[in-house]
């Protein structure tokens, strides 16, 4: 094997493959990164057995082969090369690697060793990357990250003829995006459980490419239990998480409300951040509606106190209600909208909160919901 | 005289369970008394004269003993009585620390013009337990808490001790090592090899011979209690930083799916008290004592406090399954849990999802237990196993 190739294509092919890299793999090739050559291009490629990751780069190519080297180790030598033409070569049981004056030589582990990567699954459809991007961003937040609740750690993809739904929650609070895509067959119904962390750095980091991303998800047959995405030279296919018990989680929106308001995001992010300042880790902050506008306040009887006060339209009867400081500003800053609307049943069932534009309409798409922290006082 | 006595005191009823027995029953008055048919709980005054221990096996005491009475257990009956007892504590000050169900540590600092001197406190207060509750107990007056206890231990049984603060050192000096906190069996022959044999002999040594004798911890908390150092005071309404429950086993082997089923009945025990209390804990900890005595611990921290039966059943589970290589070759004897780590304030609820909740069921289940009793309704794989004996307990 052995062929030249530019310094940032390179570096960018193999700090993306080696992203998904475990840290501690279970066995030694594991932790490489492939590279093969052929027909004049280069193929990068990882895998974990849960998650692979492949780009395709643009190569003079000398000679065809693979060679297998630590993923880590070229992620932050191609990292910190200089700006100037990368020549690799395949040399007996090493890696030779030569940029302008600087010259490395790096062990390599026996390619045969190496699993295959899957198939890619048949393709659903296809979706802008970059709203593909945001909308997930919005949804990975409200996942949850304990592991022995494996359902949770997943983003819920559930995808209707054009429409794409994608739902994921940590059990205290859940967050809905809905928007369109382009199916291969218009009636698709088909649902996913798409690990969180997974789903979000892959189309945060197709999503700037632009242009569209293609989902590939099998139904049935083939590459079951396997959904696959792919942009330009890149593709990656993650194992699904079992979701057939997964709770039927739209329900929990309620049907109607009794209260509602709407308050600034920015001004609400930031009181919240700054009274949330006095409360520990489990405590709430307090939100208390009003005709006046809204109070938010922490703090126990004992320790430190903080209260604020801003504006707030409200309608309904006056109502406090606590709620984790964390997760309301996740929803908050998630809305990506001006303003925001609570919507409340009472003050121990799950509250909503939606975007809205300057004039206080609602935009439809997403939605937060959030479960409110009971409070005696 | 007037600052001669310290406002400590420690109060502690004497053979609690057995007393309960020999007031409620007097035929039993007078005779040697034995609570528990297997392992001792509990002996009277008679019993212990003749050699009986607590946690003896009940054969080897009938031997030491042969006109003891034994009784069974009547756990209702202690918890009344622990409960009316505490009741007169905190009648007596508001700064009530207990220590057990039989047992508390009473500050009466700045109680002394309008009760008098803790010595008549504790005088009265041995008397209001005598006539409203029918049980002795024993109190130790002293400036320390370590003192007090000190005290009510020499003053045993049914009698009260004042140390005066200008005797501390007097008192302690003579008693032999064993009665410092922290100094066991083992201790007790270091310290012989060495010819220590009283507190006095042990505050000689001074601290650094101590610590490289002892060890750091133990060297220094043994110097400091030898000289009477002891900074602690009354702590009331402390939260327990725990809850637990276990259950001693008889030698032989254990299949997995018994000790799955014990290990389910104490996860119930233990995430009911949890919810009584308005409790929720991060930390299970699974307790084993193998048939050679030794003991180990396996613990787990959940990503949040809970007290919902099944997700603490779950991790009690998990680190059941990675102990039964350990438990299949050491033979168990004794299996317990602990929820540690845990938080009180504030609780998240989690959204109401209809199915794999539970909570629902939890908040059932407990609300029949409240109403007929902990045996009205158990789990399948318990029926006819029997729970072990729930033991008494300080309310949470």
């Amino acid at each position: 094997m052995k062929f030249r190739v530019e310094r940032d294509a390179l570096a960018d092919a193999v700090a993306w493959t080696a992203k998904s890299l475990p840290s501690r793999p279970s066995v030694p090739v594991l932790a490489g990164v492939m590279l093969r050559v052929s027909d004049g291009s280069l193929e990068v490629s990882g895998f974990d057995y849960e998650v692979s990751s492949q780009v395709t780069v643009e190569i003079q190519g000398d000679a065809d082969g693979a060679a297998l080297v630590s993923g880590r180790l070229l992620a932050e030598i191609t990292k910190a090369l200089p700006g100037k033409p990368v020549d690799i070569a395949a040399v007996g049981a090493h890696l030779e690697l030569v940029c302008g004056s600087a010259r490395f030589t790096l062990p390599t582990m026996p390619v045969e060793d190496y699993p295959s990567l899957p198939a890619m699954p048949a393709s659903a459809g296809t979706i802008d990357a970059a709203a593909f991007a945001t909308a997930v961003a919005q949804v990975a937040i409200a996942a949850g990250r304990d592991e022995t609740l494996p359902m949770m750690t997943g983003v819920r993809v559930e995808l209707s003829g054009s429409n794409i739904a994608l739902l994921a929650t940590d059990r205290y609070r859940l967050a809905m995006r809905e928007l369109e895509w382009r199916p291969e067959d218009p009636e698709i119904s088909l649902n996913a459980l798409v690990p969180a962390r997974t789903l979000n750095d892959t189309a945060k980091t197709l999503g700037p490419l632009g242009g569209d991303v293609t989902m590939a998800l099998a139904h049935g047959g083939a590459g079951e239990g396997m959904i696959g995405f792919s942009a330009g030279t890149r593709r990656t296919t993650s194992r699904l998480l079992d979701g057939a018990n997964y709770p039927p989680v739209r329900s929990l929106f309620p049907a109607s409300h009794n209260a509602e308001a709407r308050v600034s995001v920015p001004a609400l992010v930031e009181v919240v951040r700054r009274v949330a300042l006095v409360a520990e880790r489990t405590t709430p902050v307090l939100l208390s509606f009003g005709p006046d506008g809204l109070v938010v306040e922490a703090g126990g009887s004992e320790e430190a106190r903080a209260s604020e006060a801003m504006e707030a339209t409200f309608s309904g009867e006056p109502l406090t209600i606590g709620f984790n400081p964390q997760y309301l500003i996740d929803g908050l800053q998630n809305l990506l909208a001006p303003t925001a609307v609570l919507s409340f049943v009472d003050a121990f069932k799950p509250a909503v909160i939606s975007p809205a534009a300057d004039d206080g309409e609602i935009v439809s798409g997403y939605r937060y919901l959030i479960m409110p922290i009971r409070v005696t006082r | 005289m007037f600052v001669s006595e310290g406002t400590i005191l420690h109060a502690d009823l004497d053979a609690f369970y057995a007393s309960v027995e020999q007031r409620d029953d007097p035929r039993l008055r007078g005779r040697p008394v034995i609570v528990g048919g297997g392992v001792v709980l509990a002996a009277s005054y008679e019993a212990k004269a003749a050699g009986v221990r607590t946690a003896m096996g009940g054969r080897a005491a009938r031997r030491l003993c042969p006109d003891a009475i034994v009784v069974e257990p009547r756990m209702s009956a202690y918890t009344r009585a622990s409960r009316a007892v505490f009741e007169v504590f905190r009648q007596t000050t508001p700064e009530v620390e207990g220590l057990s169900i039989d047992e508390a540590f009473l500050d009466v600092s700045g109680l002394r013009r309008i009760a008098g001197p803790p010595s008549e406190i504790a005088a009265g207060l041995r008397r209001e337990v005598r006539e409203r509750v029918g049980l002795p107990i024993t109190v130790g007056v002293a400036r320390t808490k370590f003192l007090a206890k000190v005290a009510s231990g020499v003053a045993k049984p049914d009698g009260l001790l004042v140390v005066p603060t200008e005797k501390e050192l007097q008192f302690l000096h003579p008693l032999p090592v064993e009665r410092l906190w922290g100094v066991g069996p083992v201790t007790a022959a270091k310290l012989r090899d060495r010819r220590i044999f009283t507190v006095g002999q042990l505050a000689g040594l001074g601290e650094a011979t101590l610590v490289s004798l002892l060890g750091q911890g133990a060297g220094r908390h043994l110097d400091a209690l030898a000289h009477n150092r002891d900074p602690r005071s009354v702590q009331t309404g402390r939260r327990r930083g725990s809850m637990g429950a276990q259950r001693a086993l008889g030698r032989g082997p254990r299949t997995p799916a018994a000790l799955d089923a014990m290990l389910a009945g104490l996860v119930d025990r233990v995430a009911r008290r949890m919810r009584a209390a308005g409790r929720t804990g991060r930390t299970m900890v699974l307790r084993m004592r193998f048939t050679d005595f030794t003991r180990a611990t396996r613990s787990h921290t959940l990503a949040r406090a809970t007290s919902h039966t099944q997700t603490l059943l779950d991790a009690a589970r998990r680190l059941l399954a990675t102990a039964l290589p350990m438990i299949e070759e050491r033979g168990i004897t004794l299996i317990g849990i602990s929820v540690g780590n845990l938080d009180d304030r504030y609780v998240q609820p989690a959204l109401p999802f209809a199915e794999q909740d539970g909570v629902a069921l939890d908040a059932a289940v407990d609300a029949v237990r409240d109403r007929f009793g902990s045996a009205a309704i158990t789990r399948g794989v318990l029926v006819g196993h029997g729970q072990g004996l729930e033991m008494p307990m300080l309310p949470d």
